[in-house]
């Protein structure tokens, strides 16, 4: 028996979460939200978020066969870049772009990059930039939400039309359940918090940077005088938040470095609604912030324990 | 790291250092059974931090339970004394765990454990003498890390708090926590004498919080002194870590590459002191243990009075044998714990726990991709960026290595657990640690 024995370095035990479980926790805490799409887009929700899974989960396999790397679709990550890309396109998209979006973050946002854990920016909102700017028409033509997707007569969102000066159109209430125009799973605040707040229970995220993020949004938007509580329940910056700012890779590994990041987003989401011609900025402002983050994370490495902060200063202001 | 930062750890807004290991006490309530004579012992001549010692015996020589076997003339060094009574069979290298060979003396009992005629009670009248009968005592610090007691009893700058180390944050591992409970009186009165000759003005009792029956014993027992505390501390690994031990009891914060003397405190484990009580007051050296045999593979998990130099396959014999095929066999708690790769090695000094597991138990996963999840920054109780020092690794980067600290890690092993993605980083930190130490030459 004695030559079967398995020598390995310390420790010898592990924590039962892994990186699947993460995911898979995930993806549970996006089901409120995909429920919410459903039932204020209908069944062509469900068809665009099937379409746009299917698509990152091929293109992943493909990406790693061809790369001749061991595959990774086990670890569900491309299930919810999937479900996030789907998220983030209104109901009105044809299916194409879904299919090519899927395509966009799989592959050149994420695998290009060497795959889980090595991409700089958050594939599925990368994916959204790109049709963004390629398809500015389409992605931005929202049908009206209720009456489970049957009207699909187009309609301005509640910041384009805070963005225009019109009338807001739709009660706090509207905006907090989901029953507005707006892209697939973030129109309803109350869905993303539930798993939002899922996410939390299960140590999946810690709630720094979503509240921080939604705080400095609330804070700014009274400072600058929009509404505070429509400039919060309106848009994607629940589903930014929670879902999309906390996204492991691309976000700091340093508390420091969350805080900071958290804040920045704030700060810029409200800059851009209120300055930028854009009425959203959620998008742009996480993935510039994404861009940012190894900075800010060299900048906030902390100090090993016991040492004392600078003491280069320290000596030279005693000399 | 080391105080829990509590809410604000849970919100994110600090961090949230060590692991949530699991406890596994299962033989927190087995009291310790003295284990028969083997038939031979195998001593080592290396149990401690420092110098080897040199064997002084030749075989046929007849040797006493304390005869003094093995010394060595360096500074950094403790002597090494017979277990048993009996003859030296022969003088011999042996294989260490952790893979270097050292010189063993190997002996045949005669079963009569015989003292050593010149063993007697210390007399002690200053601390020079005191520092001498430690000497004299062989003791090496028994919570794992081998450093010979007399030249951490004699500190270079004065230390005015004792801490005594019985957090025991290891799973499975329950022998501190029986010192406690069963030698108290020792213990005690290695306090009152490491005060006495150290000139300590404090002592502090660190026991966590899961041992509730040795903390109550404790506070009842020492309740007429009153420089002694007893602090119970929360039962979260690595409580028992020594820099996180004192910052948690005083408040103190080692700095990177200091002693706790530079602090002004003195840390010792409670087997260490509740020995040296004991040698205080018979004479008789260390030759004997108290580990914990426990896991998966074990038939009987038991705490264990053992002689150094006892094969650790006679004291599994002892708890029933292993009842199913051990695939992993561990010297010391899972988390810090050296894999063995046989059973024939002897007992040593430091020894506390030898742990067996099955297949399943053993088993361990495969590394994939870093997510850069955090997980590991928020657990080192160091402050350390595990997967930046991985990476370090990973190009073979000694300027990122040292400007990520890789030096302060203390392999506890909090990141690799907590790690998502399996990464091997206590393996990656003791790499890391080789090329800044190959790069400084
Ligand atoms: S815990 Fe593991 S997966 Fe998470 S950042 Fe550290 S090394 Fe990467
Ligand atoms: S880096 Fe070292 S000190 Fe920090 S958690 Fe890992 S093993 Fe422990």
């Amino acid at each position: 028996m004695n030559n079967k024995l398995i020598v390995s370095t310390s420790p010898h035990i592990s924590s039962p979460v892994k990186t699947r479980n993460l995911m898979l926790d995930v993806i549970i805490a996006l089901m409120p939200a995909l429920v919410a799409s459903v039932i204020f887009f209908g069944p062509r929700a469900i068809l665009i978020e099937a379409v746009s899974v299917a698509t990152c989960v091929v293109c992943e396999y493909i990406c790693r066969k061809i790369m001749k790397r061991e595959n990774t679709i086990g670890d569900l990550s491309a299930v919810v870049t999937g479900l996030l890309l789907a998220f983030n396109l209104p109901s009105s998209v044809p299916i194409y772009v879904p299919i090519i979006g899927g395509g966009v973050a799989i592959v050149v946002a994420k695998q290009m990059f060497g795959g889980i854990g090595q991409n700089f920016v958050n594939p599925a909102l990368f994916a959204r930039i790109v049709l963004m700017n390629s398809f500015p028409t389409l992605m931005t033509t929202w049908w009206a939400a209720g009456n489970f997707g049957a009207d699909t007569t187009a309609t301005a969102s509640i910041l384009a039309n805070i963005k225009a000066g019109a009338e807001v159109g739709y009660t706090y209430l509207d905006a907090f359940l989901g029953n507005v125009p707006g892209c697939l799973g973030e129109t309803s605040a109350l869905a993303i918090l539930i798993g939002g707040i899922y996410l939390i229970c299960r140590k999946v995220i810690k709630p720094v940077i979503p509240l921080v993020y939604i705080v400095t949004v609330f804070v700014l938007s009274a400072i600058l005088g929009l509404d505070p509580l429509m400039q919060i329940l309106a848009g994607g910056l629940f589903i930014g938040a929670f879902f999309m700012a906390t996204d492991y890779v691309t976000s700091p590994l340093t508390v420091k470095g969350k805080i900071i990041y958290a804040l920045a987003m704030g700060v810029m989401t409200t800059l851009i609604r209120r300055f930028a011609s854009l009425p959203e900025g959620v998008s742009y402002s996480i993935l510039l912030l994404n861009i940012i983050v190894p900075l800010i994370e060299r900048k906030t490495v902390p100090l090993p324990f016991g040492a004392v902060k600078e003491p280069k200063k320290a000596k030279e202001e005693s000399k | 790291m080391a105080k829990q930062s509590g809410f604000l750890a849970t919100l994110g807004f600090a961090r949230d250092p060590g692991a949530p290991v699991p406890h596994r006490k299962n033989t927190s309530a087995s009291a310790t059974e003295v284990m028969p004579v083997p038939a031979t012992v195998t001593i080592a001549m290396s149990m401690h931090i420092g110098a080897p010692c040199t064997p002084c015996v030749k075989p046929k020589d007849h040797v006493d339970v304390g005869t003094v076997i093995g010394s060595s003339p360096a500074f950094m060094s403790a002597l090494i004394h017979s277990s048993v009574s009996g003859t030296v069979k022969k003088v011999d290298s042996i294989l260490m765990p952790n893979g270097s060979k050292t010189q063993a003396v190997v002996i045949d009992t005669d079963g009569q454990q015989t003292l050593d005629p010149s063993l007697k009670a210390p007399e002690i009248n200053s601390k020079e003498d005191f520092l001498e009968a430690v000497k004299a005592s062989g003791l090496v610090g028994l919570g794992g890390a081998g450093f010979p007691a007399h030249i951490k009893l004699n500190p270079a700058t004065p230390v005015d708090i004792l801490c005594i180390n019985g957090a025991e944050c290891e799973p499975y591992i329950t022998a501190d926590e029986h010192e406690f409970l069963e030698n108290y009186e020792n213990v005690i009165y290695g306090i009152t004498q490491v005060r006495k000759y150290l000139g300590v003005e404090k002592v502090l009792i660190g026991i966590e919080g899961n041992k509730p029956g040795a903390i109550a014993l404790m506070k009842e027992k020492t309740a007429e002194y009153d420089y002694i505390s007893v602090v119970t501390l929360p039962a979260r690994y690595p409580q028992g870590a020594e820099k996180v031990l004192i910052d948690q009891m005083t408040d103190r914060q080692v700095p990177p590459g200091k002693l706790p003397a530079d602090v002004g405190t003195v840390v010792m484990n409670v087997a260490s002191i509740g020995f040296l009580g004991g040698y205080l007051k018979d004479g008789i050296p260390l030759t004997t243990k108290r580990v914990t045999v426990d896991g998966s593979a074990i038939t009987t998990p038991k705490n264990v009075r053992v002689l150094i130099g006892t094969p650790i396959k006679d004291i599994i014999d002892f708890c029933g044998g292993y009842k199913e095929t051990p695939a992993k066999l561990i010297s010391g708690g899972p988390m810090m714990g050296i894999a063995l790769m046989t059973d024939d090695f002897p007992v040593l000094k430091q020894n506390n726990a030898f742990l067996a597991f099955n297949e399943k138990d053993a088993k361990s996963f495969e590394p994939t991709s870093c997510i850069r999840c955090g997980r590991c920054v928020d657990a080192c109780p160091m402050n350390l960026m595990p997967t930046k020092l991985e990476d370090g690794v990973l190009f073979k980067d000694v300027e990122i290595l040292k400007e990520y600290g890789v030096m302060n890690c203390m392999e506890c092993g909090c990141c690799a657990f907590v790690c998502p993605a399996n990464r091997k980083l206590v393996h990656a930190m003791k790499l890391g640690k080789m090329y800044v130490r190959e790069a400084g030459q």
